[in-house]
């Protein structure tokens, strides 16, 4: 039978008499006879090592779409990552072990993720981090109830320039009678309307939310919209993009409370959509109200340092229904990744990492503005990484072209237009690969490239 | 242990990068760009000692690949390696989450054979792998019950029925979901009161949440009656599946009259907890629940071709994409390793194996729900030990000098002094006996040498840690001054 | 044994309330429940406004535990213990005193009378 039960015949036999019972069947017997299942279930024949490998082999043969060159961002990107990552991953020690509760035997764990907690919150400019959520849009709608429960407001202001699927997880999270959302809308040059914000905040806001650069790669000046939620008494809440914090004014220096964010462009590979990590950071004073865990130093009765969860009082396990949150397992591993890629990228290689993206992705937008028929969707604005193309032809058909020739051309956004598309440059692609975007496009936008 | 901070010197890198290949722009607007410096304080330092640094924390962990790990309702098995190898293909592990649904046809297909799986161990009709964990998967379920009891025209019902021995997730997920808890009397047996259950079911019950085989690993033998009460109420079954190890081709929560339940593919499905996390938390669930699941749900065409799609009446999304995939691919592969009777056989060794461990400890321990059979764990009460001035923290430490993790303690909330021990199939004869000893020798401690116990552990990298310290002293982050330049 | 002075009046909830005069009541926590709970490291106190009997005025946070405290009765919050916010060990290290929570104030002295003796208090926790 299988390569992982080490129970044979034999050793049944005895553990079964030493129980005091016959056969197994016994041990049934708490299982009301009609609940026991009289036949087998219906999976496939076992498969041997290699006969498994040969089916994920050609599982990953028919997932074409990861031969691609990859233009699509919108939340998951293709960005590098070193080699070391993953054999820091692939210990045992780290990856089999679970949640560090017995903190003696788990100070690997601990310390990693104490880490992770720093360089958070170093990059987001906070005070503390916690141990992680399970990803960007999760911890946003977390952020989001912990705003609500400090303000005691029922309302929350979110950018019309959200991520779209991350909305939708606020809003699913948020879903009561007595919970409001309301949205920014965004202006021509794509950044947010703080007139109507100024509208929309009056009588009770909990806090504004705002992406950072937003969905459509636009820089947001955080810092009137910051003072104006704390002239409301709310709290502002930033969902920032890790890999455009080295060139961009960090968070809580322009005045956020909370900020959350998505890992994945942090050593973890886009893997069709997870696992991947939400990271939230806050001001000291907040920590006792977030959710999730939270890692703290402390010293053993040597006097040597050491790492504890902390903070526990917050938690399901010990506050129940009154806890800060539901969630129990996180995306621990994934911490490890972050902080693992962060370490190898350093200071210098962080800060090129984003620079470099910063850079291919000006060089695409400008040549493909010189295809004819080719224009911004908004008006110039700074832009980090991604931003917003209209074609004059569909933006779906041009997709779809584009694959033809190996390329991922980005995102089709049709409310913005039937020829629109959010592209996203990461450090990985190179000018030949840019390049042949713009020649492709040309070709099929029925020019070529001046 | 230093920290990564303090192995920083400028100028160290730990990576390689090509130069910029293209023209650069200009540069970003002042007010827009990083503060003073510009520093982010990330760390400075080579390849090499960046892995020596995590490599020697490593070996500071307790895990399974080094010992037993008994910890109750965690399923701490053993983590098939080939399973890490196959979630990092590159066609799976290298594909982007929005690619159009044929460009992923092999991701698609892995997961909707998952999903028929998941539906044939639990007895139901649809399915949702999007949930990112255990406590998600609850929250999910219960959002299926709300949208469901609000189609059906009972948006009050708001009130979630629950055993006083449930898990801190099931009244914490309530919370979130705008609901009550009401709490359900266990009887001396260690199982849920029915009668309780009859006087609190009612009009503006939403559903009744159950773990099965509960948190003291006994299976609720009137889980007919039980759920009966509830849907005679107006109400819905929701089974908290944390427990599933020990119900693999054994029995199905779908034909109990729960309406809905939860999987740890973290626990049952031998995916690695990752010192805690990522895990995955799918929910199945019945015919009429399932139109309501999250945005977005692997549909198969009549063509053959595999979609993602959002239902009509989905009552929204858990996570930003489809759920924890690279976790999905090591489940759907651990189903395929075992096939029909492997999976049973889990169980099977899994019920043995707790039934045995029960047994050898019988005279050491007390044990306040010994009426017969426990399922895939049992909980052990450290009253006696206690009495000795010796506690239950005591023991869990002492039990790390001797090598092994320690059981899961202080729970369920119902037992004094909770030693919760989950063996897990994985384990053999002689490491459940060598654990069995341990235990033995540690209860003789508490009498012959309490100081031993009390004094536990001093075999591990650190010793007692100072928690009160901790939250009084609050230590989040790296100082900024610290770890700088030498 | 806990010690349970006898001038005191308790709760199931293991609160000690004591009578100040003038309608007002100081409330704290037993010293047997701050044994049970272990080092107190935060204490989360109430607005000075009104409170039903059974409503939660606070919380009192250990380590691995935290505990609600209530209104014993139908009254007003009129004072908290300062020193606490700085300092909430105290209430280990002398519950009766220094550690007490907060000071209510009510007209009705009705609910104060019905609460448990310290022999009643003494039999319920089973010393």
């Amino acid at each position: 039978m299988s390569r992982f039960v080490p129970n044979r015949r034999v050793h049944r036999e005895k553990m079964l008499q030493d129980i005091g019972v016959e056969k197994f069947e016994d041990l049934l017997e708490p299982v009301p006879e009609k609940f026991r299942l009289k036949e087998k279930l219906q999976i496939p024949e076992p498969l041997s090592e290699f006969e498994l490998t040969r089916e994920f082999e050609e599982f990953a043969s028919r997932n074409t779409g990861a031969e691609l060159v990859c233009f699509m961002g919108a939340g998951s990107y293709d960005h590098f990552i070193p080699a070391a990552v993953d054999h820091i991953l692939l210990r045992s020690e780290f990856y089999t072990a679970y949640t560090p509760y017995q903190a003696e035997v788990s100070q690997g764990t601990l310390q990693a993720i104490f880490e992770y907690q720093t360089m958070i919150a170093r990059l987001t400019g906070m005070e503390m981090a916690n141990a992680c959520m399970y990803d960007g849009a999760s911890a946003a709608a977390e952020a989001c109830l912990m705003a609500m429960r400090i303000t005691r407001k029922q309302r929350v202001l979110v950018a019309g320039s959200l991520n779209p699927r991350w909305l939708d997880v606020i809003r699913t999270y948020l879903k009561r009678d007595d919970f409001e959302i309301n949205e920014i809308p965004f202006l021509e040059d794509g950044t947010l309307d703080l007139e109507i914000a100024a509208e929309l905040i009056e009588g009770g806001t909990a806090a504004v939310l705002v992406q950072y650069p937003n969905y459509f790669g636009f820089i947001e000046d955080l810092q009137p919209i910051a003072e104006l939620i704390h002239e409301h008494k709310g709290l502002f809440i930033v969902a920032a993009d890790p890999v455009a914090l080295p060139l961009l004014r960090s968070p809580g220096d322009a005045g956020a409370d909370i900020v959350v964010g998505e890992g994945q462009s942090l050593g973890i590979p886009m893997s069709y959509g997870g696992p991947y990590i939400g990271f939230m950071a806050a001001r000291m004073k907040l920590a006792r109200r977030m959710p999730g865990r939270i890692i703290g130093r402390t010293t053993d009765r040597a006097g040597q340092i050491g790492y504890v969860l902390t903070l526990q009082t917050r938690e399901q396990h010990i506050r129940r229904d009154k806890a800060t949150s539901n969630i129990c397992s996180n995306q621990a591993l994934m911490a490890l990744a972050n902080v693992a890629y962060l370490s190898l990228m350093g200071e210098r290689g962080f800060r090129e990492i984003s620079s470099q993206s910063y850079h291919k992705s000006h060089y695409l937008e400008e040549k493909l503005l010189e295809i004819p028929g080719v224009s911004r969707v908004f008006e110039k604005t700074p832009f980090f990484r991604e931003f917003v193309i209209s074609f004059p032809v569909s933006s779906i058909e041009l997709r779809d072209r584009m694959i033809e020739d190996g390329i991922l051309a980005g995102l089709p956004i049709v409310e913005l237009g039937e020829g629109a598309m959010l592209i996203t440059v990461t450090e990985k692609r190179t000018r030949d690969e840019i390049d042949r975007y713009v020649m492709t496009a040309a070709e099929i936008c029925g020019g070529g490239a001046s | 242990m230093k920290t990564v901070f303090e192995l920083s010197s400028p100028g160290r890198m730990g990576v390689s990068l090509p130069e910029l290949d293209v023209p650069a722009a200009s540069e970003i607007p002042a007010e827009l760009s990083r503060e003073s410096g510009g520093e982010t304080g990330l760390p400075e330092a080579t390849e090499g000692q960046i892995l020596r640094h995590y490599l020697n924390l490593s070996t500071m962990n307790h895990h399974v690949d080094k010992g037993m790990y008994p910890l109750g309702s965690c399923t701490m098995k053993y983590n098939p390696k080939l399973h890490e190898d196959l979630a990092r293909i590159r066609g799976l592990s290298g594909i982007h989450p929005l690619v159009p649904d044929k460009l992923a046809a092999g991701s698609l297909e892995l997961m909707y054979r998952l999903g028929e799986f998941l539906c044939e161990i639990t007895g139901f009709k649809g399915v949702s792998l999007q949930p990112a964990a255990g406590a998600q998967g609850e929250f999910c379920g219960i959002m299926l019950i709300k949208s469901y009891l609000e189609s059906r025209g009972e948006p009050h019902r708001n009130e979630v029925l629950m055993p006083d021995s449930a898990h801190g997730t099931n009244p914490a997920t309530s919370t979130l979901a705008d609901c009550v808890v009401v709490g359900v009397k266990s009887n001396e047996y260690g199982l849920v009161d029915p009668e309780d259950l009859m006087r609190k079911a009612g009009p503006n019950t939403a559903v009744f949440m159950l773990t099965n085989p509960n948190t003291l690993g006994l299976f609720e033998s009137r889980i007919e009656e039980l759920t009966s009460i509830v849907h005679e109420a107006g109400g819905l079954n929701y089974m908290d599946g944390a427990n599933m190890n020990a119900l693999l081709g054994i029995a199905k929560p779908g034909e109990m009259g729960f309406d809905v339940c939860h999987l740890n593919l973290h626990k049952t499905f031998a995916t690695p907890h990752g010192g805690g996390g990522p895990g995955s938390g799918p929910v199945a669930c019945t015919e009429e629940l399932a139109r309501f699941v999250p945005d977005p749900v692997v549909i198969r065409e009549d063509d053959g071709n595999y979609r993602l799609c959002r239902k009509q009446d989905s009552f929204g999304r858990l996570l930003a994409f489809q759920g924890n995939t690279g976790v999905l691919y090591k489940a759907y592969a651990y189903i395929r390793t075992l096939g029909a009777e492997g999976l049973r056989e889990v169980s099977e060794n899994a019920l043995i194996n707790a039934n045995y461990l029960k047994a050898k400890l019988r005279d050491y321990f007390d044990n306040p729900f010994d009426n017969g059979p426990c399922m895939h764990e049992f909980v052990l009460s450290g009253d006696r030990q206690a009495k000795q001035g010796v506690k239950t923290l005591d023991i869990a430490k002492r039990l790390l000098d001797y090598g092994f993790h320690a059981p899961t303690v202080y729970f369920p909330l119902i037992v004094h002094e909770a030693l919760m021990i989950e063996p897990t199939e994985t384990e053999s004869l002689e490491d459940i006996d060598a654990f069995a000893e341990a235990m033995i020798s540690i209860a003789g401690e508490a009498i012959e040498k309490p100081y031993l116990v009390t004094d536990a552990p001093v075999n591990t990298p650190v010793l007692r840690l100072d928690e009160v310290k901790a939250v009084k002293d609050l230590c989040l982050v790296e100082p900024v001054d610290k770890g700088e330049d030498p | 044994m806990s010690n349970i002075p006898e001038e005191l009046r308790y709760t199931e909830t293991h609160e000690w309330i004591k009578d100040l005069g003038n309608g007002e009541y100081m409330i704290g926590l037993t010293f047997y429940a701050q044994e049970q709970m272990g080092e107190i490291v935060m204490v989360e106190f109430p607005g000075m406004h009104d409170f039903n009997s059974g409503d939660i005025l606070g919380t009192l946070e250990a380590v691995k535990t935290a505990e609600d405290f209530y209104a014993p009765f139908d009254c007003k919050v009129v004072r908290i213990n300062q020193d606490l916010e700085d300092e909430p060990a105290l209430i280990n290290e002398n519950s009766y005193e220094k550690g007490w929570l907060i000071v209510v104030k009510t007209d009705d002295p009705s609910g104060f009378n019905s609460l448990k003796s310290a022999d009643e208090y003494s039999e319920f926790i089973g010393e």
